[in-house]
């Protein structure tokens, strides 16, 4: 099978990478490049465990092929730390308790940063119906709408 | 009292809320989950799964996708050569990989291992079966009549009556006293008809595993899954395996709700990997887990209660009819246990039906068969209450079971929090709260028994002091910070000096799944245990060092002390200082405890929520929700919360938007996230959670599982708030906006 040469950045990194025409940006952050934090609830778009951002914009890397990623910056998971310090979300996610299983919360942090780089003084409402496209089982979202919050006026009160 | 009963103490570190010690590795996207292992050399698996509901497997052709590059391995029944001597391991085989016929839509029939995704699924479409389509049942009620298609001859069990199809394969009884008699006694006597639909876990992460199988029959697995020791003894146990010779190793674990308390896949994916000679990972597809891994059972129910004017029970009954899947063995005598367990009742009896269908083997999905026991049950008690102008809080107070009181499934409760849930919510604010139009308030409670069972810990102390726990339950929500607190405050330790991981098959005993809310009871148990015999070796070694008898020796703080003025002048030795010379005082300090672990404690809540009907469309909003559950003694509050919040959402999808949808043709038409639709963030408030603590006896801390209980009251919680503001008693899950419009209407 013919493979597709890609060169994009991914969380600041020049990555070059092949890949199938049929493999999603997923399908190679996860099973070529080793970045398995993002990852797959559904490969339908419905969940959110795969959500990244690419140039700004908040989508599931279920949904893209991989091809496209070419000339793009991509942002994962991987990338929301800078080295040992955690972004605020991650640190208030994990005070608050905001995950049990875990296998959500890396969409839901990635959402959730891209939801405060817009409306860094979102409402509850605006917080529940950005992050309805994540799912998550375990929590029944309380805590995770509480960190999201809280966050988000730490970062007002630090800005 | 001996020293594993509860004792009444201070707590140092128990009760509060520190960080999780695995939660950077899962905000930073490190943790490894099912999916995300790798290893030299490894193949991907994929399962071919029928599109017939029912049929004979006449024939399979695999010729072309062997022969495509690329594929290294194809296997099909065949391929599968050990027959189980077990009845329920023959049917884990004949589940995992279809015999003679395929039994629901999804069931797998044939596997393929290829060097890339792509090729793997390109070789499914290149493998031909030849289906003699049969006759099929997908309702629990139609498959129980005497002449619906039969899933399997030859299954009924004694004690199930005549006059049914073969489909029903089990009956069980429970109950006391005359309820006819009862039903003489009441005033009013409600008797109604309730069904269910069938729900799946939806955990998040669908079910993957990594494995590798060697013709010497040695082999190892990666997998998420709630019990690596029950995926390593029934792959044994399946394949004719020596138990011993396969090592598994539980990953970090998506959520599994019960779901991941089964093998659906393993077997395979061992199987694929003998026949290539390589690992072999598989990964299921949302698709397939809704198709072919373990939705609960759907149920048909009657209930009927006798109750006075002045609210006292004076009989009930209730027959429980839940579907089984293509295998024998439901979880209907949970149900016919659980209905009436939060009750005193004079006379009561229930019983339940097991019933086969065309649909993917039931499976346990947090208290199972609870949930639709308690709904019709709380809602016939709604309704005589709404009818005997009776306050629904405390009628359920002047029945509630107590200590003492002989519950309907047999035992006598010790001490257990039922009232003291029941009191709590008549002292909330929420009870009083006004309520506007279009709007009801349901309140409902709810049981779990919980479980104990076979449990293996061992806890080490370093050279340096510091302490490292070995347990073998894949940690599904924050379990690990829960174990490393019990044993630094048993230990007398900081928390940061313990860390507790997740041993392998291979490094410790015997452990049950992850199931029956038992990992904070019984791991709990058995970490105080271990780290109480680490204290006796540490005080040995003390008492070598001072030359004193061990048992003039005192722990504390960290630290062995001299007992008393008699016991002779030494300052305190620290944990520290006895791990340092331990080579010179006797070896390695370690304690371990192993244990079949009993008096786990019953569970009890009671729910409350506010709901608004729509009134043009049916649809109902949750727009207020609060829990209030006892849990014995909460480690880590923040946890406990989070079990009383997540399972009282997953009761909100159940009573409200989840169900299994088949189709004419049996085959089920919502296999996505889409159209099985989960509570998403905006549907859903806040969920306030209440923690009770009424100690459990037979734990050293108080503690009680709390896991599974929050899911039980959701469904008639809800159910009797939407039926109070709609004026119309709501009947069958889930409440959805085109049932609720027509009960509405009257139609
Ligand atoms: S995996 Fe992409 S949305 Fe579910
Ligand atoms: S924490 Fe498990 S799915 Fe969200």
């Amino acid at each position: 099978m013919s493979q597709i040469h890609v060169i994009t950045t991914i969380n600041g990194d020049e990555t070059e990478f092949l890949c199938e025409a049929q493999e999603t940006l997923l399908d190679v952050l996860r099973d070529h490049l080793d970045l398995t934090g993002s990852k797959e609830g559904c490969g339908t778009g419905d969940c959110g465990a795969c959500s990244v951002i690419v140039d700004g914009r908040l989508v599931c890397a279920c949904l893209m092929l991989a091809g496209e990623a070419e000339g793009r910056s991509v942002e994962t998971i991987e990338g929301m730390a800078d080295g040992d310090d955690l972004h605020p979300l991650q640190q208030k996610f994990l005070e608050m308790a905001a995950l049990q299983c875990g296998v959500c919360t890396p969409g839901i942090l990635v959402a959730t940063k891209n939801l405060l780089e817009r409306n860094p003084n979102p409402t509850e409402e605006e917080v529940r119906y950005w992050l309805a496209g994540n799912l998550c089982r375990c929590t029944g979202y309380d805590k995770i709408i509480r960190a999201v919050m809280d966050t988000a006026a730490d970062m007002r009160g630090a800005a | 009292m001996p020293k594993d009963e509860y004792q009444s103490r201070d707590f140092r570190i128990v009760g509060t809320r520190p960080v999780r010690p695995d939660g950077i590795d899962k905000v930073t996207g490190k943790a490894r989950y099912g999916a995300d292992m790798t290893a030299p050399g490894m193949l991907w698996g994929a399962i071919l799964r029928s599109p017939h509901a029912h049929a004979r497997i006449k024939s399979i052709d695999t010729s072309a996708a062997e022969a495509m590059k690329g594929v290294k391995a194809v296997i099909t029944r065949a391929d599968f050569t050990y027959q189980p001597e077990s009845a329920s391991l023959a049917d884990v085989l004949d589940n995992c990989m279809a015999g003679e016929k395929a039994r629901y839509d999804g069931h797998a029939v044939a596997a393929v291992a290829a060097t890339s995704k792509s090729i793997a699924r390109a070789a499914l479409k290149a493998i031909k079966v030849d289906y003699g389509v049969l006759p099929h049942v997908t309702d629990v009620d139609e498959a129980m009549k005497p002449d619906a298609p039969v899933i399997e001859a030859g299954r009924v069990q004694e004690n199930v009556p005549e006059g049914y199809s073969e489909n029903v394969t089990g009956r069980s009884q429970y109950g006391h006293g005359d309820p006819e008699a009862g039903f003489e006694k009441a005033d009013l006597v409600i008797e109604r008809h309730f069904t269910t639909a069938a729900t799946h876990q939806g955990y998040i992460e669908p079910n993957a595993c990594l494995a590798q199988l060697g013709a010497d029959g040695q082999g190892e697995i990666w997998v998420c899954t709630q019990g690596h020791y029950m995926v390593r003894n029934t792959c044994a146990g399946v394949l004719g395996l020596d138990a011993g010779m396969l090592r598994v190793t539980a990953s970090e674990i998506g959520g599994g709700f019960g779901g991941k308390t089964h093998v659906w896949m393993e077997p395979t994916a061992l199987v694929l990997s003998r026949k290539a000679g390589k690992p072999v990972k598989l990964v299921l597809s949302r698709d397939e887990v809704f198709r072919a891994t373990g939705p609960t059972a759907s149920s048909s129910i009657d209930v009927k209660i006798g109750m006075k004017k002045d609210g006292s029970i004076t009989g009930a009954t209730a027959t429980y009819r839940l579907q089984a899947g293509a295998y024998p063995g439901s979880i209907a005598f949970l149900s016919a246990m659980c209905g009436f367990a939060p009750y005193d009742l004079k006379h009561v009896r229930t019983e339940g039906y097991e019933v086969m269908t065309n649909r993917p083997k039931a499976a346990a999905y947090r208290a199972p068969g609870a949930p639709m026991a308690a709904y019709p049950v709380e809602s016939v008690i709604d309704e005589l209450c709404q009818k005997l102008d009776l306050d629904p809080l405390e009628t359920r107070l002047k029945n509630a079971a107590r200590e003492g009181t002989k519950a309907s499934y047999g035992p006598t409760y010790p001490a257990i929090g039922l009232e003291a849930t029941l009191k709590a919510a008549q002292s909330h604010p929420h009870w009083i709260a006004p309520l506007g139009e279009n709007q009801g308030r349901g309140v409902a409670c709810g049981f779990w028994f919980n479980f104990g069972g076979d449990t293996c810990v061992s806890l080490m102390v370093n050279p340096d002091g510091t302490v490292s726990l070995s347990e073998g339950n894949p940690d599904i929500g924050g379990s690990r910070a829960s174990m490393s607190m019990m044993a630094a405050e048993e230990l007398g330790v900081d928390l940061d000096q313990v860390r507790t991981v997740i041993a392998d098959t291979a490094s410790l005993g015997q452990n049950e799944v992850t199931d029956g809310s038992r990992v904070t009871f019984a791991v709990g148990l058995a970490t105080i245990k271990a780290a109480r015999h680490a204290i006796q070796i540490m005080k040995e070694r003390a008492a070598m060092t001072w030359g004193i008898d061990p048992e003039a020796v005192d722990w504390r703080d960290g630290a062995a002390h001299p007992a008393g003025p008699n016991a002779g002048k030494f300052p305190p030795m620290t944990i520290k200082e006895i791990a340092a010379i331990a080579s010179n005082t006797g070896g390695p300090i370690a304690g371990h405890h192993e244990v079949t672990a009993e008096g786990a404690g019953v569970s009890f809540a009671t729910h409350m929520v506010d709901t608004e009907t729509d009134p043009e469309t049916g649809q109902v909003k949750v727009l207020r929700y609060t829990v209030f559950q006892d849990a014995g003694k909460a480690v880590h509050p923040d946890y406990v919360e989070g079990q009383f919040q997540g399972g009282a959402a997953q009761g909100i999808g159940w009573a409200i938007n989840e169900e299994y949808i088949y189709g004419e043709d049996g085959r089920l038409q919502n296999p996505g996230f889409l159209d099985y639709r989960i509570p998403v963030a905006s549907d859903l408030p806040m969920i306030e959670p209440v923690i009770l603590e009424i100690p459990n006896p037979g734990h050293p801390y108080g503690v009680r599982g709390v896991g599974e209980t929050s899911i039980v009251p959701p469904l008639a919680a809800i159910a009797n708030a939407v039926s109070r503001s709609s004026n119309v008693r709501l009947t069958s899950l889930p409440m959805s906006p085109p049932k609720v419009l027509a009960a509405m209407k009257g139609t």
